[in-house]
């Protein structure tokens, strides 16, 4: 069994009449790269302050190791914190904002030199270390921040929003070296980010937050291709929703209908992850289809599989893919949103505006939600409780 | 880089240039003149040090001059400390009253001088506190503790939290922490203030003729009382040496920015 560091249990943070955190109970293991995600205002970063120390919870633990942390200032807790804007010293150089925390701990002489003289080397900055934190880079000041939050060994290191004020290129590149730091040090890594496709290539686990709420916790193909509530399936990616309500089902596929002429058919993928929730006949449901799930055809597919005759709106190429607005023949005032790869067959301009096409899609690409959040699913399933933690 | 301007209207020049002038001129007649004395046997002007000699040998100017340093260092101490905490509190603090401290402490810039000096004399009379160095000493921080006020909480309003934050976080107590961050984060701050807070003290005239007893003269006061018998060439002397004293001051105080800008700016030079 892995090894729970890190347990919060019922956390709640109200400021005035203001519930910034409704309740958060995660658990996360040693060694995790950890990531919070959501909108600005959703209460993540109150939820990191809360684990630095910066803030005491109104009700709820924090367990560290078992013991409880949340009633401890910061400064006795064995977090350390990469904050958004990095706060490094400016009155200090580079050598001396990394050797900060040492001295704190009275760590002087030799041990001091050799420690700091690591740690810079660990986020190659040691031929800055006499520099002036304030003739730094970005990218640079970032790398200080690494090395001075690391320098104590922290059990849980936090990040807010680290990457946020660099620019893009250079957020690409530090998001690699994080990446690569993370797994080189084994060290668990709380990573707190707006920012969906950050949290979705670094991250072991994602929590997505929402008005104070922890909507969902899993894996980045989890939260992606299963998402459990409405807020998650929007906010990670794109998707398409359809109103609809269920015809038939048996024990491995559910027939729904919808303002369409054609039932379409919803099957559990192979992989487990999206097992066929519990419904009964007449229920109202949401069928939902990521944009990348579709295929455009020239003419009709095979009839297993689910599929729309539409008519394409706009073409709006984007490098690695390509976006199509489509009107449903059957139901105009419904639009479908679909990507299609690049790749050498496509490339060429193969469909245009205007053009009549079909969009199919398999039944195990569907997910069906009920009218908020996820419909409950047969509790033999495995990957449920893996979401539940 | 620079955007290439007009230059001024002719008649704005000319009022600048008048009014430099004006500014100026007294200065410069006044450091000339210390350096002037008159040949007695063809009574022909010359270059000499003659009147620095007597000034700097004259002992009741010395006294005056060291009173002088001597209210001033105590005073900017004094209006330091207690303008640093009441800058701190302002900052960081709420409290009930917060908003009448606030203003009360900026009273003292806009109160008449004379009203301060007559109320601080009949309150030492009141308390029958003797008047003489304490007392100029204990004027002076009230009027120029307000300036601290004002520079230190100018920094604090700068000042970035999460530093305090990011200490307390690599493991400072929180008295490790303001004075290994805090503190020389806001002390250029304090530095303005003091150097205000002395410049203010030693050219002080009103408050400090009011509050000084008998043998506490400060250099303005023994200025004042000389010139009644006519204005001594010591006295350009001496004024000139305490500009030249001022100047250097200011020039050190201004230094630690400069040399901070010229890095950034080889930064840049190098891309």
């Amino acid at each position: 069994m892995v090894f729970r560091m890190l347990r919060l249990l019922g956390l709640r943070k109200s400021f005035g009449t203001m519930e910034a955190v409704k309740g958060a109970d995660l658990e996360i293991q040693e060694g995790e790269f950890f990531s919070i995600l959501g909108p600005s205002g959703c209460g993540k970063t109150t939820l990191l302050r809360l684990l630095g120390g910066f803030e005491k919870p109104s009700s709820g633990q924090i367990l560290l190791d078992g013991r409880r942390i949340d009633q401890l200032p910061p400064h006795q807790r064995q977090c350390n914190t990469v904050f958004q804007r990095y706060a490094l010293f400016p009155h200090l150089n580079v050598w001396k904002n990394v050797a900060f925390g040492l001295q704190m701990k009275a760590i002087k002489g030799q041990a001091l030199k050799t420690r700091v003289d690591e740690a810079l080397d660990l986020v190659q900055m040691q031929s800055f270390a006499d520099r002036n934190i304030t003739t730094l880079s970005g990218g640079q000041q970032q790398r200080v921040a690494l090395a001075r939050a690391l320098i104590n060994r922290p059990k849980v290191l936090l990040l807010d929003e680290p990457l946020s004020a660099l620019d893009l290129k250079l957020r690409q590149q530090m998001k690699i070296e994080l990446l690569n730091l993370q797994r080189k040090l084994k060290q668990t890594f709380i990573f707190v980010t707006h920012d969906q496709e950050e949290a979705l290539t670094v991250s072991d686990r994602i929590a997505v937050m929402n008005e104070g709420v922890v909507e969902q916790v899993g894996t980045a193909q989890e939260i992606y291709e299963y998402p459990r509530t409405n807020f998650v399936s929007q906010f990670i990616g794109s998707i398409n929703c359809l109103e609809a309500r269920v015809n038939t089902f048996t024990n491995d596929s559910i027939a729904i209908s919808s303002d369409f002429k054609r039932n379409f058919s919803v099957r559990a993928p192979r992989d487990g992850l999206r097992p066929l929730p519990q419904v009964q006949e007449g229920m109202k449901v949401r069928l939902m289809i990521r944009p990348e799930k579709f295929k455009i055809l020239k003419s009709a597919p095979t009839l297993d599989q689910n599929h729309i005759e539409a008519s394409i709106k706009e073409v709006m190429y984007k490098g690695p893919s390509t976006q199509f607005l489509l009107q449903a023949k059957e139901s105009p005032e419904t639009s479908f949103s679909v990507s299609q790869s690049n790749s050498a067959l496509t490339a060429k301009k193969t469909f245009g505006i205007g053009d009549r096409v079909f969009i199919a899609w398999a039944p195990e690409d569907c997910i069906l939600m009920g009218s908020e959040n996820a419909l409950p699913v047969h509790e033999s399933s495995p990957a449920l409780e893996l979401q539940v933690g | 880089m620079e955007r290439s301007r007009p230059s001024p209207p002719w008649f704005a020049q000319t009022v600048t240039a008048l009014t430099f002038l004006l500014l100026y001129i007294p200065l410069v007649v006044l450091v000339i003149y210390s350096f002037v004395s008159i040949d007695p046997a063809n009574g022909q002007a010359l270059f000499s040090l003659e009147w620095y000699k007597q000034a700097l040998q004259d002992d009741e100017l010395r006294r005056a001059l060291n009173m002088s340093l001597w209210v001033g260092l105590w005073s900017t101490l004094g209006a330091s400390i207690i303008g640093t905490a009441t800058a701190w509190a302002l900052d960081r603090f709420s409290f009930p009253g917060k908003q009448w401290l606030d203003a009360l402490t900026l009273v003292p810039l806009v109160i008449p001088e004379i009203v301060m000096a007559l109320s601080l004399l009949i309150w030492f009379v009141l308390l029958k506190f003797s008047l003489g160095s304490i007392s100029i000493i204990l004027a002076h921080i009230t009027f120029s503790f307000s300036y601290v006020v004002i520079t230190v909480r100018t920094r604090l309003a700068d000042f970035d939290h999460s530093l305090e934050e990011a200490a307390f976080d690599l493991g400072a107590t929180p008295i490790q922490t303001f004075g290994r961050v805090s503190f020389p984060l806001i002390w250029p701050g304090i530095l303005s203030g003091a150097l205000m807070a002395f410049t203010l003290s030693f050219d002080d005239f009103l408050i400090t003729f009011f509050t000084a007893g008998v043998g506490s003269d400060t250099l303005p006061i023994k200025l004042y009382s000389m010139i009644k018998y006519g204005i001594s060439p010591k006295i350009n002397a001496l004024s000139t040496l305490i500009l030249l004293a001022t100047i250097i001051m200011v020039i050190f105080a201004f230094r630690p920015k400069k040399s901070s800008q010229s890095q950034t700016e080889k930064l840049k030079a190098i891309g």
